[in-house]
């Protein structure tokens, strides 16, 4: 039986390590989480049902969920084309090109909030071509998913990326020098090696989208039942000082998100589980 | 110094790695652990140097119990298999490393340490390469830097995983004699561990064969050749002539 | 082999010859194509933009809104949150990856998910913690009032807060570099006689200097950055707990949109150092593995 805590190594700093860890995680992290559950068991299950059922919260969750699965889509489409030409196609600047990927991690969101307001805004420059089709982005689902997709790129491409580079070219070889076109064994060999990796990078991208506040606000235009995004009514709440009513949306958002994380634990384990046990063949 | 342990046991999770061992080393005397992989040898090597703590049984050195003390004060040179050079410093550095980490009152003065890294560089024949750095040697100079790095701390035993493991029959060969020659020389008690029984009868003064956590037999390498105890050590030692011989046709 | 050779010898050179695993060249280029022209109209117009609305006015206008006192003070309190809480991040990072990479113990994997979570709990939520912790109607919030300590609205609220958001970068870039190097160089070190402070100092760190660097730099650049989290604990009260990000949104919301984005040019140059330094980095840690 392993022993309750540590396995005897001749390597120091056990102790010490745990303890800074546990201080940390403690503090920060399970202390202000059961703040969370201790508020919402103070309001009351029949309190509690009411708040995160409202027709204003219900809403709030189909456009957050909505857009982001959208964006999610988008970015999985996108992701896995640039993913694709990053790694395969040669192309003059190729370097430049994959250090931007990560700009929407590195871009301060409120940055990247006003920014696309603008682009997409009735005279950005992008907008303004879009406007005279009928096409209006800015302060619209439309314009939350655009932000949505931009904070949601790099999840995808990035861990798609490794993988396709790993995959090598001998499966599609040897799938053609079984007879199969080379629609075929894109549709047969390559896609189904990157699944696992590629749903990986759609549920994180989804993840992040779900919690999404600063790039999401400038764009949404935030209207009560109709562009009002789920973090921003926990924030209209506390702005109202509406302290349970806030938590008791955040309890619910935050439910999705540890059962987003618990499916992206699963889809790593199968990934890893799919390229080890290609390794062994 | 001598070795000695007594009844040593030790699990990893729910296999035994080594089922009572028990082992006297000579001071001196140069000893070789052979058995097939998995067996234990290494475990055996870690546990002596305090590298691993042993569930029962006792280590002890020259007579006295080193069971409960930490690695960094049991004066062992170990040469583990991959060699685990210090990447970032170059040959001189990793070899000075040991004197360096001493403390104020024990450490020698720089020019000491100068002096004695270059003698131990000369001793392995690597006294040009003392600027390189780890990913720059071949193997067999990686080898001959990580024992002059355990030299360096002047130990009281020597310890050596699988020392010519991972490399060309070669280099194997020619390093083997000069290994010999080297211990003819500074009579360090030593221990090394080999799944090779050519090397470990070439070699080792005598030499012990492990079985699935299990010391089989201990003996001389005549002893070990011509009276194989059990029918493992028998079968142990047929085995790889006739393989060899294989090869060789 | 050599009868691969020679087969591809064998084939006529006229015949531009594709490899199976090869899209032939109009495929290429419209694919190409496609994944850089979406790559440009998502991500680099948008960093083009930033500079050219923060200079629409000239660079005097530019000048003027980053230099202005308000501008200044956000952004001393952006660097003075961010040397405040990325060196603790920093601690807690290593000490955790240490843990992760080489203990085994029970709970081992409860931990990593811990560790974890930060990263998918929303930022609005991040600060709603802090504020029903410490806020006036919180739970610690009267006992604190009682003793005149401010965290909430205030600058201890905005560096938990931003604690909460970097919490796993440094230890999620040096888990997965400590459990690729192994431990045999410091168990050598071990057996050379160095104490656990020489070993770490003298061995580890060196093999993992690049990895934490890149770490400390990406949660640099979320600590400078974090808008959501910090909106909700920092109230925002001008020239005292307004960071960059919050002073942009106000600007941005009084319609100054230039000074608005000449501020957030400051911040997205900050964007474009972190980029550099991930791809300079990237190689050297891909070099020395
Ligand atoms: N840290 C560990 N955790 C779990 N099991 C271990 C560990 N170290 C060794 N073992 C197990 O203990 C047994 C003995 O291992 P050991 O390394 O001592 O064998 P060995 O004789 O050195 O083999 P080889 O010739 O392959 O190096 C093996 O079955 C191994 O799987
Ligand atoms: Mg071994």
């Amino acid at each position: 039986m392993r022993p309750l805590l540590r396995r005897e190594s001749v390597l120091p700093g056990f102790s010490l390590s745990l303890g800074v860890t546990s201080a940390f995680l403690g503090l920060l992290v399970l202390l202000p989480l059961a703040a969370l559950a201790v508020k919402a068991a103070s309001l009351g299950p029949a309190a509690f049902w009411a708040t995160v059922t409202d027709a204003r919260a219900l809403a709030a969750y189909r456009l957050s969920f909505g857009a982001s699965l959208a964006a999610a889509a988008l970015n999985g489409l996108f992701g896995l084309l640039v993913a694709w030409v990053l790694v395969r196609y040669p192309f003059p600047g190729k370097r430049l090109v994959d250090a931007l990927v990560d700009l929407p991690f590195a871009l301060p969101t409120a940055v990247a909030g006003i920014t696309l307001t603008t682009l997409y805004g009735p005279n950005g420059w992008i907008g303004r071509h879009l406007e005279p089709l009928g096409l209006k982005v800015a302060f619209t689902e439309l314009g939350i998913t655009v932000a949505l997709t931009f904070i949601g790129l790099p999840f995808v491409v990035r861990t798609l990326q490794p993988v396709i580079e790993e995959m090598g070219t001998d499966a599609e070889e040897a799938a053609a020098s079984l007879g199969a076109g080379r629609v075929q064994a894109l549709w047969r060999v390559v896609l189904p090696t990157l699944l696992p990796a590629w749903l990986t990078g759609v549920t994180l991208a989804l993840s992040r989208a779900l919690g999404e506040y600063g790039s999401v606000v400038f764009i949404a235009g935030n209207m009560p039942m109709q562009t009002e995004i789920a973090p921003l009514l926990i924030m209209t709440r506390l702005e109202q000082y509406d302290y349970a009513g806030a938590t008791a949306i955040a309890l619910v958002m935050l439910f999705a998100s540890l059962l987003l994380l618990l499916a992206i634990g699963t889809l790593q384990a199968w990934s890893v589980r799919r390229s080890l046990g290609e390794a062994a063949s | 110094m001598s070795i000695e342990v007594r009844d040593i046991h030790k699990r990893f999770g729910n296999h035994q790695a080594l089922a009572g061992v028990s082992l006297k080393v000579e001071t001196g005397s140069l000893v070789a652990l052979l058995g097939p992989s998995g067996s234990g040898k290494t475990s055996l090597l870690r546990i002596i140097a305090g590298l691993e703590r042993p569930d029962a049984g006792q280590v002890l050195f020259a007579g006295e119990d080193a069971t409960r003390q930490d690695a960094r004060h049991r004066r062992v040179g170990f040469v583990f298999q991959h060699y685990a050079l210090f990447r970032h410093m170059n040959v001189f550095e990793n070899v000075a490393f040991g004197l360096r980490v001493r403390g104020r009152a024990t450490r020698p003065s720089e020019q000491d340490i100068q002096g004695r890294v270059r003698e131990l560089l000369e001793l392995v024949q690597l006294g040009w390469m003392a600027d390189r750095y780890p990913s720059q040697l071949s193997g067999g100079q990686r080898q001959r830097v990580a024992l002059a790095r355990a030299l360096a701390v002047e130990p009281r035993v020597l310890l050596l995983d699988e020392p010519f493991g991972a490399l060309d029959a070669r280099v194997r060969r020619q390093l083997r004699a000069w290994l010999r020659g080297l211990h003819d020389k500074i009579g360090l008690t030593s221990v090394f561990v080999t799944h090779d029984q050519e090397e470990a009868l070439s070699l080792a003064h005598r030499v012990a064969v492990l079985n699935d956590g299990r010391i089989e037999q201990e003996g001389t390498p005549d002893d070990i050749a011509r009276r194989p105890a059990t029918p493992f050590v028998a079968d142990f030692l047929q085995a790889e002539p006739v393989a060899i011989c294989h090869a060789a046709q | 082999m050599s009868a691969i050779v020679a087969a591809r010898r064998a084939q006529p050179l006229t015949r531009a010859a594709l490899s199976a695993s090869e899209d032939s060249r109009p495929v290429r280029l419209a694919l190409t194509a496609a994944a850089l022209g979406f790559l440009g109209l998502f991500l680099f117009l948008p960093l083009v933009a930033v500079f050219t609305e923060a200079l629409s006015k000239g660079g005097e206008a530019w000048v003027a809104a980053v230099s202005e006192p308000e501008a200044r003070a956000a952004l001393w309190l952006t660097l003075k949150v961010a040397a405040l809480s990325v060196p603790l991040v920093t601690v807690f990072g290593v000490a955790a990856a240490w843990l992760i990479a080489r203990f085994d113990f029970r709970g081992r994997r409860l931990l990593l998910a811990l560790i974890d979570l930060p990263f998918a709990v929303s930022p609005v939520i991040a600060g709603l913690v802090f504020v029903l912790l410490f806020g006036r109607q919180g739970l610690f919030g009267p006992a604190l009032a009682e003793h005149g300590v401010k965290v909430i609205f205030a600058v201890p609220g905005i560096v938990l807060a931003t604690l909460f958001v970097t919490l796993p970068f440094v230890a999620r870039e040096l888990i997965p570099l400590l459990e690729a190097e192994g431990r045999d160089e410091e168990e050598a070190a071990r057996t050379l006689g160095a104490s656990g402070f020489q070993m770490f100092w003298r061995v580890t760190l060196p093999n993992i200097r690049f990895g934490l660097l890149y770490g400390v730099i990406l949660a640099n650049a979320r600590a400078m950055g974090e808008f959501g989290a910090v909106s909700v604990v920092s109230g925002h009260i001008r020239g005292l707990t307004n960071t960059l990000p919050l002073h942009v949104e106000i600007l941005y919301n009084e319609y100054r949109f230039q000074a608005a984005f000449a501020v957030a040019s400051l911040l997205a140059f900050l964007a474009i150092g972190t980029l550099v330094a991930k791809a300079l980095l990237e190689r050297r840690i891909g070099g020395s593995r």
